[in-house]
């Protein structure tokens, strides 16, 4: 008898002790890394793995590749310094504009410049395409730029944002007594220049030149589109090596060269922008109204080279996609030039002998899918990791360099990787949205960690000593709270697929195109129709991305920080 | 020394210094009282170069400074949030100055060695004169606020400027520290002579630091004079309650009537006086004023705690008190109508008292 209470006592205790075993910290939390950190595991690290070994093998390390190497590492250096300098030569100025000036219009331009950097590689390409190329709307004018200028132009397009914020920021925060200071010190103007402002200045300067070098070295769709695999960045030279002229081993070198320049330009970025925010004070607003006349033809001078740069390949694109300026292949007869409908009425035709077994516009139908399943993806995965990074221990500490640590692969490199590690074949579709799911995930997590991290703990116990059950608090308290997130988080992901151009290129199977695959299937063929059909494309991804950005920008939360 | 003559500035099409005309002789600080937005700050800056006036001049040693830079005119300038340059140490701040006044004399790619140690020197002894020895190291950012601005003075001081000027240097730091700077300051501007401009809204500090006090009230200065001359005789009703002297009343000039209409009004021998809700004041407030026209009156305690001369006519007043507030070694009433005394006994709230007290006009 006695025995038996013993017995059962036990059995109580055990249950207890299992329970608060379930309810510990560490059991919490380990549960909520086991599916990221798995994720991750399989579809990055051992991938990477791959890479590496297939990169240090003797026949990747060849005089021969490493002759490949040297040459398409020099000219990815050569164009991404060109490119920074361009960026910066219009971006100075426009960051002096805006950090300086108070005009009308200023916050319509200054959103206007930063629209770029949010669109997929494939609609500036096209937009390119539209305004200068070989069938753009200004070909049969004079101005016609070479690819490679056109490359450099796009890089700028895409970046001059980047120097507005950085620099602009350092600039708007800048302390004008300080140059006050210095002058009644006896420094002239050279001198304050030299002692004072540039030295200030510098750490954004710096971040802001290796951010944007950092994405014009790895820039790959604008690359590929715009200069037609006549240049061959190392992103480029990883694609072509991958498809076009294969050889795995160079690839795998050339993308583990690539990783570690990325890696080096990122810790590089992450130093000087700490240095950034401590070395200036938040409290000054020095930008005015323009006094003299030198001032108003500068801001409109530079306002209006900035509107034309900004808006004319965005708007190019939806004109192109509805005119029609040459015969299409095999058009016979009599050709109607101008306003046409057809390039869109084209996308729903499956015709004999087209670059796709399925309706063009099938694509659109695959983008939306991946899309979606990118989404569900990357929250499934990026929620738990969230919630253990809002309240950060040792493990977190460890653990957060690793789930970012994709944000420094390339696209390209993600697609080398799965095929390396799951066969050239890739039998299944799946792979595409877990690959955009890899590139999203980092923003998700990024998006979501500092929601998570501003609800009160507080809260939480007031409404568990209310009588909330678990799920009750998480329903009452978290979600109204996390809901702006994760639709933010959400939207993220989903353009981040949409638009998503190098890692696809590589994985996907010739019926199940994304919108940017067709784009590029269609600029890569000659003739009016094809290239039509691009523009029709591009117009329509544009208006979806646009549409997400709208989204985003509406749900910004206060202080989620840029970049 | 300096010398200003008949300033004009306008700030946003608003009119802002109206005709400011001062000078400053040779070891004399002087304070402009005035408060924030009075155009104090902006009179500092035309001075050092940094703004110009739409009309005026300014002279130093009888030269026109309208086509001098600011970096050449040679004066030193100490502003409220301190200024000093985040990216340069303290010994780099402070040797600022002087780097420059090396590379104007032509040291423009070398400073010779001797130069260093002369550099160096200088640097030493103005930190030993504002107190902080061995601070040559230190970031900029690892000091407290009165640290900065004693760093912030060294650095004026350390390329001996022909004129110092003060923005509000203490308005950022707290009153312990504010009482020790300002006497630090006051000591450093008697030691080296060098002619000064302190601009602040706290009547305190001018008090404490000044030779003059020039009130900058709409754009114009409305009293030039010593401390003891500013306080025995404010002059303006807005020059009293910027002094700080609470006890500005309302009044009506009331005229004695021959035929004797008005009998609870004059009672004394004169013909005129003057009505406030403290009592009618048997006094006449000098020159144009006639009957029902409004005055300010300034009721001074009598004899007054600060001790300094007041003058006036003396009257008994006779008031509820309404509030009693301890003050260290005296107490504060307030009595019915707002006006407040300090007396060394408390009385009880609702108690009648009478007061002796001077009544003088204000313009």
């Amino acid at each position: 008898m006695q025995n038996q209470v013993l017995n059962h006592g036990d059995s109580e205790t055990q249950r207890f002790n299992f329970l608060r075993a379930f309810a510990s910290p560490w059991f919490v939390r380990v549960l909520l890394w086991l599916a990221p950190i798995l994720f991750l595991l399989i579809f990055f690290f051992q991938p990477l793995a791959r890479i590496i070994t297939l990169a240090f093998n003797p026949s990747a390390l060849t005089q021969k590749n490493f002759g490949v190497i040297l040459t398409v590492a020099g000219f990815t250096f050569y164009q991404a310094a060109l490119s920074t300098l361009l960026t910066f030569i219009l971006g100075i100025p426009s960051a002096v504009l805006f950090s300086r000036f108070n005009f009308r219009g200023k916050s319509l331009l200054r959103a206007l410049t930063a629209v770029p950097f949010m669109l997929p590689t494939v609609v500036v390409a096209s937009s390119f395409n539209a305004l200068f190329g070989n069938h753009g709307l200004f070909s049969s004018f004079i101005l016609h730029p070479s690819s490679f200028s056109l490359i450099l132009l796009a890089h700028v397009f895409y970046n001059t944002t980047i120097v507005i914020r950085i620099v602009g920021n350092a600039l708007s925060r800048f302390d004008p007594k300080l140059e006050a200071a210095a002058r009644s010190l006896g420094a002239d103007t050279f001198h304050v220049w030299k002692n004072i402002t540039l030295p200030l200045l510098r750490p954004s300067l710096l971040a802001a030149s290796l951010l944007v070098f950092m994405f014009d070295f790895t820039s790959f769709g604008v690359i590929l589109l715009l200069g037609s695999s006549n240049f061959s960045t190392l992103e480029v030279e990883i694609y072509l090596r991958v498809l076009k002229l294969p050889n795995l081993p160079l690839a795998a070198l050339l993308s583990i060269v690539q990783l570690i320049f990325t890696l080096i330009f990122s810790i590089l970025y992450t130093r000087t922008i700490n240095q950034v925010t401590t070395q200036t004070n938040p409290r000054f607003s020095i930008s005015r109204p323009p006094k003299t006349l030198k001032e108003k033809i500068f801001i409109a001078t530079l306002g209006i080279l900035l509107s034309a740069f900004f808006i004319l390949p965005l708007i190019s694109l939806p004109i192109r996609s509805l005119t029609r300026l040459e015969a299409d292949r095999g058009q016979r007869g009599e050709v109607q030039y101008g306003f046409t409908t057809d390039y869109y009425k084209e996308l729903f035709i499956n015709r004999r002998g087209s670059l796709f077994y399925v309706p063009p516009i099938q694509a659109a139908t695959n983008s939306l899918g991946y899309a979606s399943l990118t989404v569900l993806l990357s929250l499934a995965l990026g929620y738990p990791a969230a919630y253990a990074l809002a309240k950060p221990t040792r493990l977190e500490k460890f653990l957060d360099p690793l789930i970012m640590l994709p944000l420094g692969a390339s696209a390209v490199m993600l697609g080398l990787g799965f095929i390396i590690s799951f066969g050239r074949s890739l039998a299944s579709p799946w792979f595409v949205p877990i690959a955009h799911t890899l590139v999203a995930l980092p923003f998700v997590i990024r998006t979501l960690q500092p929601a998570l991290a501003s609800i009160p703990e507080r809260l939480r116990q007031a409404a568990s000593t209310l009588g909330a059950s678990p799920f009750r608090v998480w329903q009452t308290v978290d979600f109204p709270i996390l809901s702006r997130a994760t639709l933010s988080a959400a939207t993220f992901a989903f353009t981040v697929s949409l638009g998503e151009f190098g890692a696809t290129l590589l994985l996907t199977r010739p019926e199940y195109p994304t919108i940017p695959i067709a784009i590029q299937r269609f600029l890569s063929q000659p003739g009016g129709l094809n290239f039509g059909q691009a523009m029709a494309m591009a117009t329509l991804l544009m208006l979806l991305t646009t549409l997400a950005i709208l989204i985003i920008e509406k749900l910004r939360l206060p202080n989620s920080g840029e970049f | 020394m300096l010398e200003i003559r008949d300033l004009f500035k306008s700030y946003e099409n608003k009119p802002l210094l109206r005709g400011i005309s001062f000078s400053v002789s040779q070891g004399e600080t002087i304070c402009l009282l005035g408060v924030s937005g009075s155009g104090k700050s902006t009179l500092l800056r035309m001075i050092a170069g940094l703004e110009f006036p739409e009309s005026g001049q300014i002279l130093f040693n009888k030269i026109d400074l309208a086509q001098t830079p600011p970096h050449a005119r040679d004066f030193g300038l100490v502003f409220q949030d301190y200024g000093l340059f985040p990216h340069l140490n303290i010994f780099d701040n402070v040797a600022f100055g002087l780097k420059m006044k090396l590379w104007s004399a032509g040291a423009y790619f070398r400073i010779s060695r001797q130069q260093t140690v002369g550099l160096q020197n200088r640097v030493t002894e103005m930190l030993d004169l504002v107190n902080l020895q061995g601070f040559e190291k230190r970031k900029v950012t690892d000091l407290s606020g009165g640290e900065q601005q004693r760093v912030a003075l060294a650095r004026a001081l350390a390329p001996s400027p022909r004129l110092l000027m003060f923005d509000e240097p203490l308005g950022a730091l707290d009153k312990f520290l504010k009482e020790d700077l300002l006497n630090q300051i006051r000591a450093i501007l008697h030691k080296t002579k060098i002619p000064a401009i302190y601009v602040t809204h706290d009547q305190d500090e001018a008090f404490t630091i000044a030779d003059r006090i020039l009130f900058l009230h709409d754009g114009e200065i409305v009293r030039d004079g010593t401390p003891d001359e500013v306080w025995t005789n404010p002059k303006s009703a807005w020059a009293a309650r910027m002094l700080g002297m609470g006890n500005v009343v309302e009044g009506i000039i009331k005229m004695q009537n021959a035929e004797g209409r008005m009998q609870n009004t004059c009672t004394g021998v004169r013909r005129k006086c003057v009505e406030t809700e403290f009592g009618v004041f048997d006094m006449e407030c000098s020159h144009k004023h006639s009957a029902g026209e409004k005055v300010s009156l300034l009721i001074r305690q009598f004899p007054s705690p600060a001790g300094r001369g007041v003058r006036g006519e003396g009257f008994e007043i006779k008031l509820k008190v309404e509030d009693v507030l301890f003050k260290q070694d005296q107490f504060q009433v307030k009595l019915r109508g707002g006006l407040v005394i300090h007396l060394k006994e408390a009385p009880k709230i609702g108690q009648i008292i009478r007061v002796r007290v001077r009544v003088e006009c204000l313009a």
